[in-house]
């Protein structure tokens, strides 16, 4: 008989991870458990359909038949308990599932405010494709909304109830948007975009208290005492992943389950992967949380490859993440930021811890009045860049920040003449492009 | 007469990005939204292509760029097609 295999939770990490395993042991068994009813689904998409760029029935990656075709077994279940001594693991309705190898892929769910009135109707958090019908449900032309938070998710929200007709009102507790990625222009950028589509800022605004009527909310008090009225408030504060299985089963903890490189717990038999683990990377001795789909989809091969016996190490990509800033395209690269953003309390969703790793580097900016480019030169190599409108560059930059580039040629001149920054690494990359090809 | 002649430009340079261009993808910057799909005339599944880091091979696509156009990060791109390089 073949190994039974077992996949906690239904996120790319989890199908990246069964796709692989049923690829490596056609006759194996493999069984996806997941709470959530929907399956699997694109949660970067969400912001899609929530702005009504796409509709619901288009988030699904996978049809019924593919699935179907890949031979799983499927439990909706939340799993409750974790021996991994007996390799049981408890389901809610009492069930008892067996298992060989174990992967918990169970994701992140959104830190939830602390504010008095923070269970009043009206007050949401956008998780789950579950959440995002319950926002498009009660966003209407006209209604009053107010969302709090930063990182993507924040923006994303506010952008979609905006998109949908409502009067948004964003509450930043600090002086600028997502401070510990963005530098002050890059942040003013977005903040301008935002105020031109409608959407009202205020910042160094923070809530004392959601104030409801009959359980429902009403209006929200700021700590100077404004009161916005709203009949719905977002929150998107950062994420927490989900550990509730992980502690039962007394794995090792930190901010997430800890694997080493090769995604193993500290349990025998279990692996993690995805939002929830927290990886050690043995080129920089930390440990770090990433919230980024490619990064969930890698770990979720890399575990499948070892759990199928052939010990397989995450390669830890160079963190990266494309998204739409209101409405800017911009891809963030590498180590680009660093101290704290008082609207989160947690890491937020398209985040990576590494992302704050900036160590000494000098910044080069490219003064382009509508398009950002910010590189994070170190002494010989890039660390980290941001490409904020004009997308050319994010590819090249991509490839030599993940290559570790030597870019001592256009070192000095990159330092010398920021109007040129653009022109320089393009002709660079074009010859480093070329001379990598020959090489290979 | 001076129309003609720049639609007729137009024509020869589509005509030859439809004869030597493909539509390519960078994987690792796709979500799986699925609007690339969502968009795509014909009705294409582009996002399976994109999770297998594979080339829009499909002998029906257009190469008409609405994916490329739509998708809101940056995954895909024309590319010649390797008979063209050859």
């Amino acid at each position: 008989m073949g190994l039974r295999y077992v996949i906690v939770g239904a996120g790319v990490a989890g199908i990246a991870a069964a796709e692989s395993l049923r690829t490596r042991e056609p006759s194996a068994s493999v069984t996806v458990v997941t709470d959530d009813p929907a399956g699997f689904y694109s949660r970067p998409g969400l912001a899609y359909y929530l702005s009504g760029l796409i509709p619901e029935t288009q988030l699904f990656p996978r049809s019924p038949a593919e699935l179907r075709a890949l031979g799983l077994t499927w439990v909706q279940a939340r799993a409750d308990a974790l021996d991994p001594r007996t390799h049981r693991l408890t389901l809610a309705d009492g069930q008892i599932l067996a298992y060989d190898k174990l992967l918990l892929a169970t994701g992140a769910r959104a830190a939830l405010p602390d504010f008095p009135g923070s269970d009043l109707d009206g007050i949401v958090t956008l998780d789950s494709l579950a959440d995002t019908r319950g926002i498009v449900r009660r966003a209407r032309q006209g209604l009053q909304a107010v969302v709090v938070g930063g990182g993507i998710t924040a923006l994303e929200i506010a952008e979609g109830l905006n998109a949908r007709g409502c009067r948004v009102h964003y509450m930043l507790r600090g002086a600028r948007y997502w401070a510990n990625v963005l530098d002050p222009d890059e942040s003013q950028l977005v903040e301008d975009h935002l105020r031109a589509t409608g959407i009202i800022l205020h910042h160094h605004s923070q809530i004392r208290e959601a104030i409801g009527k009959r359980g429902r909310l009403v209006a929200v008090e700021t700590m100077t005492g404004e009161r916005i009225p709203c009949e719905l408030l977002a929150v998107a504060i950062g994420t927490h992943p989900r550990l509730d299985l992980a502690q039962s089963g007394r794995l090792k903890l930190d901010r997430g389950i800890l694997t080493d490189a090769y995604l193993k717990t500290s349990a025998e038999d279990v692996l993690a992967a995805g939002d929830v683990a927290q990886v050690y990377n043995e080129v920089t001795g930390k440990a770090t949380l990433d919230t980024l789909w490619a990064t969930a989809r890698a770990h979720g091969e890399a575990a499948a490859a070892t759990m199928a016996g052939i010990p397989t190490p995450y390669r830890s990509a160079v963190a990266q993440n494309v998204t739409l800033l209101a409405g800017i395209p911009t891809t963030i690269i590498g180590s680009v930021g660093g101290g704290e953003d008082a609207d989160l309390v947690a890491i937020a969703r398209g985040d990576s811890e590494t992302w704050r790793m900036a160590a000494s580097a000098w910044v080069v900016v490219d003064p382009h009045p509508v398009n950002r480019l910010r590189l994070m030169l170190g002494e010989q190599t890039l660390k980290g860049a941001l490409v904020m409108g004009d997308q050319t560059l994010s590819r090249p930059l991509q490839r030599l920040i993940a290559a570790n580039a030597d870019l001592t040629p256009i070192r000095q001149a990159l330092l010398a003449d920021k109007s040129a920054v653009a022109d320089l690494i393009m002709s660079f990359y074009a010859e480093w492009e070329q001379s990598h090809a020959d090489k290979r | 007469m001076t129309f003609v002649a720049r639609s007729l430009t137009l024509d020869l340079i589509r005509a030859e990005v439809l004869a030597t261009g493909q539509v390519v993808a960078d994987s690792v910057r796709c979500v799986q939204c699925g609007i690339c799909s969502y968009n795509c005339p014909i009705g294409l599944d582009v996002r399976a292509y994109v999770w297998c880091s594979a080339a829009i091979e499909d002998s029906r696509c257009l190469t008409c760029g609405q994916c490329i156009a739509r998708c809101p990060r940056g995954v895909l791109r024309f590319a010649p097609t390797d008979r063209s390089r050859a």
